[in-house]
């Protein structure tokens, strides 16, 4: 489709065929993801009208294309993949129709023309250690983030592997992969974790940054705050068996089939920030927990490296029976030094009544 | 490496190793110091029935202070009961046995394993606030008496945190506090009174079973 240069977020989206409730009820669902009142809602619509559509390059770099499956089939034509209406993708290897030297060319146009207002969206890891495991046109991927980022407005990682490293950096990590971040120290970043991550998730920040020309309330992980500001636990619906202590203890056993807590088969919920349990999956057909199966916590560092997946989170990373008997062992032979050293001293009772009587 | 992470893999694998080897030293250096030989002749043969009615008697209240030491006494069984209930049978603490032993065993309900922690909780508190305003108890108690109390109390006190989210910190965070805090109850164990979990009933029957041999019934 041909794009008016000049058209607004809505013209893009009235041409797509939303509808202005349609719109409204996308502007209420993304300014309550970034925690705003509903009264800002117009704002919301009126800023989203108004707004010049924004250049974004989005940079793939050791990834799987999840993140992308994820925003572009969200499961039918939803106002989260028409956001991408709403901006000017000038670049992404697997979504624009260009390909090789035309693609990069019109990486390089919209860099140039763009200089110092895009937005850089990446996901995938960064080669760090050994760069020419990853190259795309000869140029590999942390020369690439380095040339890019320099004229981004900002940059947001999409996905666990560019926030935080992700299965690329599972041990023993061959390439050496890195999140973004520490590449990207000069400009602001916002992580928008998930292996892959909600489509919402990754859409309200685009919304923000289109309706503010600025980033959300980011927590200590540079996730935004309105999204990930609580744990999948916080939310879940099977949360009343947890506090009653029904768990189930495997996948096919009783507790399992009347839809009991997961913590047992090793659910990371408590300890995930995510949207999962709120908004759900596939338009909202259903999410991990509620089709049987613990949270695996894709949104959180080092998930894929922390413990197993089936490891309850009460267990702990302990060294094994060898290590525990090496130490009874040591603790055994310093005790029977210590008995022998005690019993030398020692005279048979009586003995000492002797000498002193001597 | 976050503070859970810490606190799960390097922090419980240290303490772990820490206690097992101190368990082991305390307890072999005991028993393999065996005593002096003793020259006197034996006032009573039965060594065995000496030793173990001193253990049991001596689990009782003395007949002559049972009415003084009452509550002492009775908070004393009753903190260490609830607190064991509330460490074995709370369901989110199997897992943590079975990757141990390979096998666990069946939960008590939540209502009742945090009942029982909520009172070894409020008893272990009254009892050290008493240690420490008592005269008497103020007088006989040392270091290692309030070290080993407040190291009792703090895996129930951040394992309620964890639980309730009682504090406005992130569940991870009290989370690895809770481990933290066994951490620390696990590496003291072997060098404080703690270890009275191992040596109480083994030097009440020694106690008896010498005793017994001197012809005096302890
Ligand atoms: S299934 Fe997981 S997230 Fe849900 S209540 Fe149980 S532990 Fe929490």
């Amino acid at each position: 489709m041909l794009v008016d240069p000049r058209a607004t977020v809505a013209d893009m989206l009235r041409a797509r065929g939303i509808s202005r409730r349609g719109f409204m009820k996308f502007c209420a669902t993304t300014a309550s993801l970034m925690a705003l009142a509903p009264s800002m809602t117009p704002k919301v619509a009126e800023a989203l009208q108004k707004a010049r559509r924004t250049s974004v390059i989005w940079l793939p770099f050791q990834e799987c294309t999840g993140c992308k499956e994820s925003l572009t089939r969200a499961g039918g034509p939803t106002l989260e993949n028409l956001i991408f209406d709403a901006i000017s993708l000038d670049y992404s290897e697997t979504l624009m129709a260009a390909a090789g030297h035309q693609a990069e060319e019109a990486m390089k146009n919209a860099i140039r023309e763009n200089w110092g207002n895009y937005l850089l969206l990446v996901d995938g890891s960064l080669p760090v250690d050994v760069p020419e495991y990853s190259v795309i046109g000869g140029v590999s991927n942390l020369e690439m983030l380095k040339e890019v980022a320099a004229g981004a407005k900002a940059v947001v990682a999409i996905g666990t592997c560019s926030a935080f490293g992700g299965l690329p950096a599972a041990r023993p990590n061959p390439t050496g992969a890195r999140p973004i971040s520490d590449v990207v120290k000069d400009k602001p970043l916002i992580n928008v974790p998930g292996c892959p991550p909600m489509p919402i998730a990754i859409t309200s920040v685009l919304v923000h940054y289109l309706t503010f020309g600025t980033l959300p309330e980011l927590d200590h992980l540079n996730r935004p705050k309105s999204f990930f500001g609580q744990t999948i636990h916080d939310r879940c619906y099977r949360r009343p068996f947890y506090e009653r202590g029904q768990f189930a203890e495997s996948f096919d056993d009783e507790g399992a089939k009347a839809g009991w807590c997961l913590f047992k088969v090793g659910c990371k919920g408590p300890t995930t920030y995510n949207g999962c349990a709120t908004y759900k999956w596939n338009l909202g057909a259903s999410w991990p927990v509620e089709s049987g199966h613990g949270c695996l916590g894709c949104s959180e560092p080092n998930f894929w490296d922390w413990q197993g997946f089936y490891n309850p989170l009460s267990t702990t990373q302990w060294g094994g029976y060898a290590q525990i008997g090496a130490a009874a062992a040591a603790g055994a032979a310093a005790g029977a030094v210590a008995a022998l050293a005690a019993r030398r001293k020692q005279r048979p009772v009586g003995q000492d009544v002797q000498e002193e009587g001597k | 490496m976050n503070l859970l992470e810490f606190a799960r893999g390097p922090a419980f694998n240290f303490a772990l190793i820490v206690f097992v080897f101190g368990v082991v030293w305390r307890l072999a250096g005991l028993f393999l110091q065996w005593r002096r030989r003793d020259l006197s002749k034996p006032r009573q043969h039965n060594l065995i029935v000496a030793g173990t009615r001193a253990m049991l008697m001596r689990s009782l209240p003395p007949h002559e202070l049972e009415k003084h030491i009452v509550f002492q006494h009775m908070s004393g069984y009753a903190w260490h009961i609830a607190w064991f209930i509330s460490l074995l049978f709370f369901a989110p603490h199997l897992p943590f046995f079975k990757q141990f032993l390979g096998f666990a065993w069946p939960a008590l309900p939540n209502w009742i394993s945090l009942g029982a922690g909520a009172v070894a909780l409020a008893l272990l508190l009254t009892l050290v606030i008493r240690r420490a305003t008592n005269p008497v108890l103020k007088q006989i108690s040392t270091w290692d008496d309030y070290i080993s109390v407040v190291l009792t109390i703090l895996p129930l006190a951040t394992g309620f945190l964890a639980y309730g989210r009682l504090l406005p910190i992130r569940y991870e965070t009290l989370l690895a506090l809770h481990l933290l805090s066994i951490c620390a109850l696990l590496v003291w164990y072997p060098f404080g009174k703690l270890m009275h979990l191992f040596l109480t009933f083994p030097s009440r029957f020694q106690a008896g079973a010498l005793l017994g041999r001197k012809g005096v019934e302890a």
